[in-house]
């Protein structure tokens, strides 16, 4: 403690210097004479770095006044000008992101659970893939300024969140036994990708969507949403657009991240119906009558069979998918009846029952067709899931709020009450809230004052009161953030909860 | 060592609570009220060195060859067929009412071989978690044999104290159609059922395959299925005792009498499918390289053949399929090097750049060439083996792993089957049925048997042939070097040394 408090006094004077002149490095796009000087400072700054945001995240150790706000007009505003034409993995396009919009604060209260750093943040990986494409497994930070100084160092293009170990990632080799070092947190996770939907949908195939085909992604969230919350009781359950074709669930109740690789397995083949490879034939082989989930999915999913299926996608209109939908049909008069149909005409889900009833067949069993019509409507509506990514606790996923390289738009949170006023095509690209930043008026007249992420204090200049706006509130990701905000703050409020209980309860049964 | 007559108290440091750790071993005469046991208590009775030994080998033999029947894939009631005389002459466990005048011997070996096999596989987590794997299986087996005795087995479950909650009429009522659904799996079964209410973490396999009912986090169990809650939990208890067995080893102050013995037996515990190893694997003579493998291909197995037409057809293969399909490859002894030009020359739809950004890091890792320190030393990961392809990872929407023989449906299997050159009828026929009664690797065999028929012949007029090379495959790799040496037969003649199976 003594050591640190020395280190504090130090950076406390040398801080003063830096922030005088300037609150952030200057993007190295900035040229002349004040560069070189700049460029001194940053190495001050970064040689107590530590100390520095440790202060923060212990808010009694200092008093925050001491960080003069420093004339806005200074602000570094080159990247931003010249941001519309650069990509999104443009090492400048990502610096402002990570330093004016990523919202570090909110990410580090998600996954720590508490207000104050804990080990459930300390210890849990971060896998970062960097400007040069390389990969770097195993990072860690104590805090959420520490993990946000060291992204805008490395740029990351992408950064993925892995489990919660047992001592510190950084520090996996200076543990004496191998099994010292494992997983042993993290939130249930679920992938699904339109790729996987390239055999039903008609409208895109591989990496492209359009708002028609992202409607199995809004049928695949009711469903999995519904069986997560109802049958497991599971209460935390964010979903993320991945940024270009899918969406990650992350579950995050306490109960849930401790759970074994058994258990994880136990909840993704429970909600895994389609089955079976590219040769596997029929996808959908359930037993009857049907389990609980299943009936309530098929619930869910008719109405969305009636009006996306069958009156958006027409999926049976090509001849070899007319032909696959004969495969899933019993009775093969039944079948015979239709195909001599569909060779006239494409096929047409009604033919089915009209072609039954018209008594083309006298060995038809209604309850049978009833029961293959069921399993063709989960096998084009039903969510597919790549579970995988939730069958392993120590699977990595990629974190909220980075950016997709291909398409540039941000991986945002999506609040499932209105998930279908959601269009992933409307999600704002990184290009666009840099701009929107730009032409952002504070309603007093002011100009647009560029601030940190997590400086929610309201800073005060010759007693003029000053704009605490802070910059992702001027842009489209306005929305994004706050849902994320009150997510988390109802995560960490159960938490919060929970452990004041087990505490009275342990208080309790100590005085026996 | 003076064993004759000696007397020793063997489980004394071996105890299931925390508190008793360090308790001194109290003599206690145990009785046998049930014939199946959890294990909760350990022997504190004297036995020879000898039965020692010998109790924990019978033991052993029969463990090992349970675990043999799940390598095979035989289904449960093929094991239970199979099992049957071993258990009779080596662990014999009768049930009350059969009024054997050897009931109390019987219990005490299985009790007591029990406790010292957990002495001599707590000391790694491998050996603990296969340890736990086949108690399991045996446990089991033995209380689905009990079925005969339902009042027996009653009694037993009922002595186990397992907290489960009744599920209350009102619950029945409110969801009674939900309820009634789960019932109707299999027929015959009344409303009448009694359903326990508990955290469906405690019955994660019946969640799995949705067989019970789910609400707010509560499984809704059918008594019907409480077996597997049974089994859940001595697998529960088993793996929690034998972490607390591991931390006592060290303090098991013995004086040189068990720890052979205990060591001699985890020695002799050793997988029957240990993993592929490429000194064995290699194949010589044959050009291993990149532009060969189209060649080479023939030789593959049918789940080999299908990832490699798939890849052919698509320029691309899914995770999984490549990891499969790589591991095979490093496994016929193709290098790194070749590997990677494999790959890259494979995936011709893709950039260089692509390439090496997304499938390039993969396939070192497979190598052991990246990745962290214990899979760069054990040289990345072993070749999958039939057991793993058939068990894990089914594949998925689009993918091309797995095993055709289980993962295809009948129709898109034969079409395979013919389009690689098999149109024997018999041969269809006879996988047809192998298929159905999901002996997957007999299909396989048959296939291999029909391909290399010619040679089969002529290598067993020769003699050429070992015994053991004529043992069912297990093993991709292991098909590849047995067809690419059957098939070279005539061309390399003397320089194919048969005999390095």
């Amino acid at each position: 403690m003594a050591d640190e408090s020395i280190q504090n006094g130090d950076s406390q004077a040398s801080n003063d210097d830096i922030t005088m002149a300037e609150p952030e490095p200057l993007p190295s796009a900035s040229n002349g004479a004040a560069d070189v000087e700049v460029k001194k400072e940053v190495k001050l700054e970064d040689l107590f770095a530590d100390v520095d945001s440790d202060d923060e995240e212990f808010p009694s150790s200092r008093p925050q006044e001491t960080q003069p706000s420093s004339s806005p007009t200074a602000a570094p505003g080159s990247p931003l000008e010249t941001g519309i034409s650069l990509k999104a993995s443009d090492p400048e396009i990502l610096r402002s992101f990570y330093q004016r919009l990523f919202p570090w604060r909110h990410l580090f209260q998600w996954l720590n659970h508490s207000p104050t750093p804990t080990n459930d943040f300390a210890h849990r990986e971060f896998a970062l893939t960097l400007q040069n494409d390389v990969w770097r497994r195993y990072m860690s930070y104590p805090t959420s300024d520490l993990m946000r100084k060291e992204m805008l160092n490395l740029l990351p293009s992408r950064i993925e969140i892995g489990p919660v170990y047992t001592t510190n990632p950084r520090d996996r080799k200076t543990v004496r036994n191998a099994s010292a070092f494992k997983p042993i947190a993290k939130e249930l996770c679920f992938d699904i990708d339109l790729t996987d939907y390239d055999e039903i949908r008609t409208c895109c195939d591989k990496a492209n969507i359009c708002q028609k085909c992202w409607r199995f992604m809004v049928m695949a969230v009711r469903v999995v949403d519904a069986a997560l919350r109802e049958d497991f009781g599971f209460k935390h359950i964010m979903w993320v657009y991945s940024g270009r074709r899918g969406i990650h669930a992350w579950v995050c109740d306490k109960k849930v991240r401790t759970m074994d690789d058994q258990k994880r397995r136990a909840v993704a083949n429970y909600l895994e119906v389609i089955k079976g490879g590219s040769q596997g034939g029929k996808k959908v082989n359930l037993r009857r009558p049907l389990h609980p989930h299943i009936s309530r999915s098929l619930d869910i999913l008719a109405p969305y069979f009636q009006t996306d299926v069958l009156a958006i996608q027409d999926p049976w209109h090509s001849p070899d998918r007319a032909a696959h939908l004969l495969t899933l049909l019993p009775d093969r008069p039944l079948t015979t009846a239709l195909q001599n149909k569909w060779d006239a005409s494409p096929g047409a889900w009604a033919d089915i029952d009209a072609v039954a009833k018209s008594g083309a067949s006298k060995s038809l069993d209604a309850r049978q067709l009833l029961e293959a019509k069921q399993d063709v409507v989960l096998e084009y509506t039903y969510p597919r899931l790549d579970i995988e990514v939730s069958k392993k606790l120590n699977h990595l996923l990629k974190s909220p709020f980075v950016i997709h390289p291909g398409t540039g738009r941000v991986c945002v949170p999506i609040d499932p009450r209105r998930l279908d006023d959601f269009d992933p095509l409307a999600v704002p690209t990184v290009q666009e809230l840099l701009a929107e930043i730009d032409q952002w008026k504070d309603v007093d007249g002011d100009q647009a004052v560029v601030k940190e992420e997590g400086d929610a204090e309201i800073k005060k200049e010759d007693g003029v009161k000053r704009s605490n706006i802070q910059d992702w509130e001027k842009t489209s990701l306005k929305p994004y953030v706050e849902y994320f905000r009150s997510f988390v703050l109802t995560l960490m409020k159960d938490e919060r909860d929970a452990r004041v209980k087990r505490e009275r309860e342990e208080a309790d049964g100590m005085d026996f | 060592m003076k064993a004759n007559g000696k007397q020793y108290p063997v489980t004394r440091n071996v105890v299931d609570h925390r508190k008793k750790q360090f308790a001194d071993p109290a003599y206690k005469e145990t009785d046998y009220p049930h014939r199946l046991n959890f294990y909760a208590v350990p022997p504190t009775a004297d036995i020879t060195l000898e039965q020692f030994e010998q109790w924990a080998i019978d033991r052993l033999r029969v463990l090992a060859e349970l675990e043999a029947c799940s390598f095979r894939n035989k289904t449960p009631a093929e094991t239970a067929a199979h099992m049957k005389p071993l258990l009779e002459k080596y662990l014999p466990l009768d049930s009350n009412s059969s009024s054997s005048s050897k009931l109390s011997a019987e219990r005490q070996k299985d009790h007591y071989s029990h406790f010292i096999l957990r002495l001599a596989f707590a000391s790694t987590e491998d050996l603990r978690r296969r340890f736990t794997r086949v108690e399991t299986m045996l446990f089991r087996l033995r209380l689905n044999d009990d079925t005969t005795f339902a009042k027996e087995r009653n009694a037993f479950v009922q002595s186990l104290n397992l907290e489960w909650d009744p599920v209350s009429d009102e619950e029945r009522r409110e969801y009674a159609s939900e309820l009634a659904a789960l019932s109707g799996f299999r027929k015959g079964v009344q409303e009448e059922e009694n359903w326990f209410k508990v955290d469906w973490e405690r019955v994660p396999d019946l969640v799995e395959g949705r067989r019970v009912f789910l609400r707010a986090g509560k499984a809704y169990v059918p008594s019907r299925e409480s077996t597997s809650m049974v089994i859940a939990e001595f697998t529960k208890r088993l793996e929690r005792a034998l972490e607390l067995t591991a931390r006592a080893l060290p303090r098991l102050d013995e004086d040189d009498r068990l720890t052979p013995i205990l060591d001699h037996l985890s020695k002799n515990f050793i997988t029957p499918d240990a993993s592929y190893s490429s000194s064995t694997s290699s194949v010589p003579g044959a050009d291993i390289s990149a532009k060969n493998v189209d060649a080479l291909s023939s030789s593959f197995p049918l789940c080999m053949q299908h990832l490699h037409r798939s890849l052919r057809r698509d320029a691309h293969l899914k995770h999984f399929g490549r990891l499969q399909y790589t591991l095979f490859l490093k496994g016929i002894g193709l290098n790194l090097e070749e590997c990677l030009i494999f790959w890259r020359t494979s995936f011709h739809k893709i950039t260089d750049d692509t390439f090496n950004k997304e499938y390039r890091y993969n396939v070192r890792h497979s190598y052991g060439d990246v990745g962290g320190d214990s899979n760069r030393r054990g040289g990345g990961y072993s070749p999958f083996s039939c057991q793993k392809i058939l068990t894990e990872h089914p594949p998925g929407s689009g993918e091309a792993h797995g095993c055709p023989y289980r993962h295809f449906n009948l129709e898109n299997l034969t079409a395979l089957l013919q389009q690689v050159g098999i149109a024997d009828r018999s041969v269809l026929q006879g996988v047809k049925e192998d298929k159905e009664a999901q002996k997957f690797h007999m299909a396989c065999n048959r296939v291999f048997e029909h391909v290399h028929k010619n040679e089969i012949k002529r290598a067993k007029d020769d003699g050429i042939l070992t015994s053991a090379q004529l043992e069912t495959i297990v093993h991709p790799n292991e098909y590849f070097k047995r067809s690419y040496l059957l098939k070279n037969l005539e061309k390399g003649g003397q320089d194919v040394k048969m005999e390095e199976a």
